[in-house]
């Protein structure tokens, strides 16, 4: 689950880490009412949502006057920011962050993240702050200074001394460093977060270490312990198809093709989607509606599959291992009889009781295409979605 | 005797009294599995499927000799029965539980290495389908009838991409040594790497086939291991190839989020190691086929 920047600013200040003072507003018009409590002469203006790179795609500007702020939050509210990391369609502002600007000596990347191979919190630093971190390994790898935490003892003083004295900081303000790397590895820890971005962390003009950005990223599996941080999230950020699939306890990812999928489990889904795509297709979603397969589960994933406007043609594959594929075909025709679908829908049960399961499909009077393998599913799949557009209209696929 | 799990392997299931735990001892029972007991907390003295149920790990191991152990206990309480597991001498882990925190799994890796490497428990899992030695035992969720017994060895992050294909080599006549479910955690109890070496000493597989996605670096390890110490031929799947970069699909580690972590990245890097990878998921048993009828020949 991602968060806001003012809000990642707000809980790792709890921690120990210095942030400029700011303040979040709704409209312009608080956006420069906020500017004048926070008093000083230069303000940054910055939108918030969940994406990194917002700088670059205009989603920050420094002003020096309440006018200038209200001019900048008014161009920014309800427009759609684009960013490599938002996709094409991009996200939404709703919100804007006023924060006093900082006198900048020098920029710091820092960043914590779950390294897969040690299995362990990993900190990666660089002298080379206020670029991506996938620009500073790409032009200045030999800045990146990366170290891994014990987890039974936590971050010690010593490592994060090393950090500091390799990023060349002052030795006067080492122990501000330490206390702010301490602080993050706390909250990342405490907090069950993924990932702590700080990009830039910077070294004022008066010898203090701010934040003057800040992303943070929590393990979904962990929310469970931690209400204050679910209720942060930010439905405005997320897909809406993905934030219905999640409420509704399946897992889903939109994609721009054609083909919806469902499917049990999640290695057998990605599958089902590269052989769409093998057979000349391009798939519309990831869609894992558990391994289980309930005709609950499997009418819910109709509804959502349908909800996506360019769904052309529907590919079920389910794998009934414990579940019998008699039981699985029934809940896919119970399904489509109680909400009709307007796509050809092709379905290819594996597993146990294939047979029964095939004879349920083919007797149910519903228009059903049917494959026995996985290659022939989605050839057949991509057959009907091309013969779909040839005619130019919609065959309805279910009486 | 198999890798990991055989005939003779005593086995308690934690959290047995729950309904999917109840029905899978079941289900593990009637495959033959020496089931001896079930763990859980304040419901020592009940029985399950003609199975004592034990407080504590401690007492089901004194009681039975249980060498093994299945973890179906909810999320928040998994990592715990991990480590009660570990600490209580069991010899082999599986956690099927889906959902537990990455942090939980850091503190239970870490817990781990208190014991000295031939003491240490071996964990397959979180997130996983199980581990089968067809013919012999089960231990997990896995449809025990779509495995012929056989000389392929399998290893999976996914479970029903698993069943796909162990049903293609049943198609084909073919059969499995042991399947091995690594999971589709971000940190799990063993890698690929961890399955090979074991794959590479069982003198009852001949051919291993590996079942990867995106995310992470272990298919990258793997190969990497293989290369240099893996003499039996390897078959790899890799899936994902039309995943999109930054997003979480299904699984909690399967996510493009460096280099090397997508399908094709993977895909090139296993081949480079000298592995034979499955151009697509339909053609996953006849690959595996195709490198039986070569290693014959």
């Amino acid at each position: 689950m991602d968060i806001h920047e003012y809000q990642a600013k707000e809980i790792l200040n709890g921690f120990g880490v210095e942030v400029p003072p700011g303040a979040l507003a709704y409209s312009p018009e608080q956006a420069a009412y906020r500017a004048r409590e926070l008093g000083g002469e230069k303000w940054i203006v910055k939108a918030q949502v969940h994406a990194s790179g917002h700088g670059k795609a205009g989603g920050v500007k420094l002003c020096s006057s309440e006018n200038e702020i209200h001019e900048a939050a008014d161009s920014m509210f309800g427009r759609k920011l684009v960013t490599h990391q938002t996709g094409p369609e991009g996200k939404g502002i709703y919100r804007v962050y006023v924060e006093g600007a900082v006198p900048i000596d020098r920029e710091i990347y820092l960043g914590f993240v779950l390294d897969r191979s040690s299995q362990r919190v990993m900190i990666v630093a660089s002298s080379e702050g206020g670029m991506e971190i996938e620009e500073i390994s790409a032009e200045r790898p030999e800045s990146i200074v990366r170290a891994i935490v014990e987890p039974a003892v936590g971050l010690q003083d010593f490592q994060a001394r090393e950090i500091a004295f390799k990023l060349g900081i002052e030795a006067a303000m080492v122990q501000q460093m330490v206390r702010t790397l301490k602080g993050c590895y706390r909250a990342f820890t405490e907090l069950d977060a993924t990932m702590v971005e700080i990009n830039p962390l910077v070294v004022t003009g008066d010898n203090r270490i701010v934040a003057l950005d800040a992303k943070m990223t929590f393990d979904d599996n962990a929310m469970f312990r931690h209400p204050q941080i679910s209720e942060l999230r930010d439905k405005s950020q997320e897909d809406p198809r993905e934030s219905r699939a999640a409420d509704r306890g399946l897992s889903y990812v939109g994609l721009d093709g054609n083909i919806g999928c469902i499917v049990n489990g999640a290695g057998l889904a990605m599958a089902t989607m590269d052989t769409i795509k093998l057979a000349g297709g391009e798939p519309a979603n990831f869609l894992d509606i558990g391994g289980g397969a309930t005709p609950e589960r499997v009418a819910k994933a109709f509804n959502l599959v349908t909800s996506d406007q360019n769904v052309q043609a529907i590919l079920v594959n389910i794998f009934a291992g414990i579940n019998r594929c008699d039981w699985v075909a029934e809940g896919v025709v119970q399904a489509l009889r109680a909400n009709p679908v307007d796509v050809p829908v092709v379905v290819r049960l594996s597993g146990t009781n294939v047979e029964e399961g095939q004879k349920i499909i083919a007797q149910s009077g519903l228009p059903l295409i049917r494959a026995t393998t996985l290659m022939e599913a989605a050839e057949r799949a991509v057959g009907a979605w091309k013969n779909d557009l040839s005619q130019n209209t919609r065959v309805r696929a279910v009486q | 005797m198999s890798i990991l799990l055989d005939r003779d392997s005593k086995v308690i299931v934690q959290g047995i009294t729950g309904k999917m735990a109840r029905f899978h001892t079941k289900d593990m029972l009637d495959y033959g599995t020496n089931v001896v007991g079930g763990v859980v907390p304040g419901k020592g003295g009940e029985t399950v499927e003609g199975v004592p149920v034990f407080n504590t790990v401690k007492e089901a191991v004194e009681a039975t000799g249980a060498n093994a152990s299945l973890v179906f206990v909810p999320p928040p309480f998994a990592a715990d029965s991990i480590m009660e597991a570990a600490d209580a001498g069991i010899k082999y882990c599986v956690c099927i539980t889906d959902g537990i925190p990455a942090q939980d799994m850091i503190r239970v890796k870490r817990y781990m290495y208190r014991y000295p490497r031939e003491k240490r428990m071996v964990l397959t899992g979180p997130n996983c389908a199980g581990t089968i030695s067809p013919g012999k035992a089960l231990l997990g969720i896995m449809p025990g009838h779509i495995y012929l017994q056989g000389n392929v060895g399998i290893i999976g992050r996914s479970g029903t991409l698993g069943y796909e294909a162990a049903a293609q080599l049943k198609e084909l006549g073919l059969g499995v040594s042991t399947s091995v479910g690594i999971g589709g955690d971000p940190i799990n109890g063993s890698s690929f790497k961890d399955i090979l070496k074991w794959f590479e000493n069982d003198p009852e597989t001949e051919v291993i086939a590996m079942i990867g996605e995106i995310g992470g670096p272990q298919e990258a390890e793997a190969a990497d291991y293989i290369k240099n110490h893996v003499t039996k031929p390897v078959v790899a799947y890799v899936a994902g190839l039309t995943a999109p970069k930054g997003r979480t699909m299904g699984h909690a580690g399967a996510i493009i989020s460096a280099f090397g972590e997508s399908a094709s990245e993977k895909v090139e890097i296993l081949s480079a190691a000298g592995v034979t990878v499955a151009e697509n998921p339909a053609v996953i048993g006849e690959t595996i086929a195709g490198v039986i009828k070569a290693k014959a020949a």
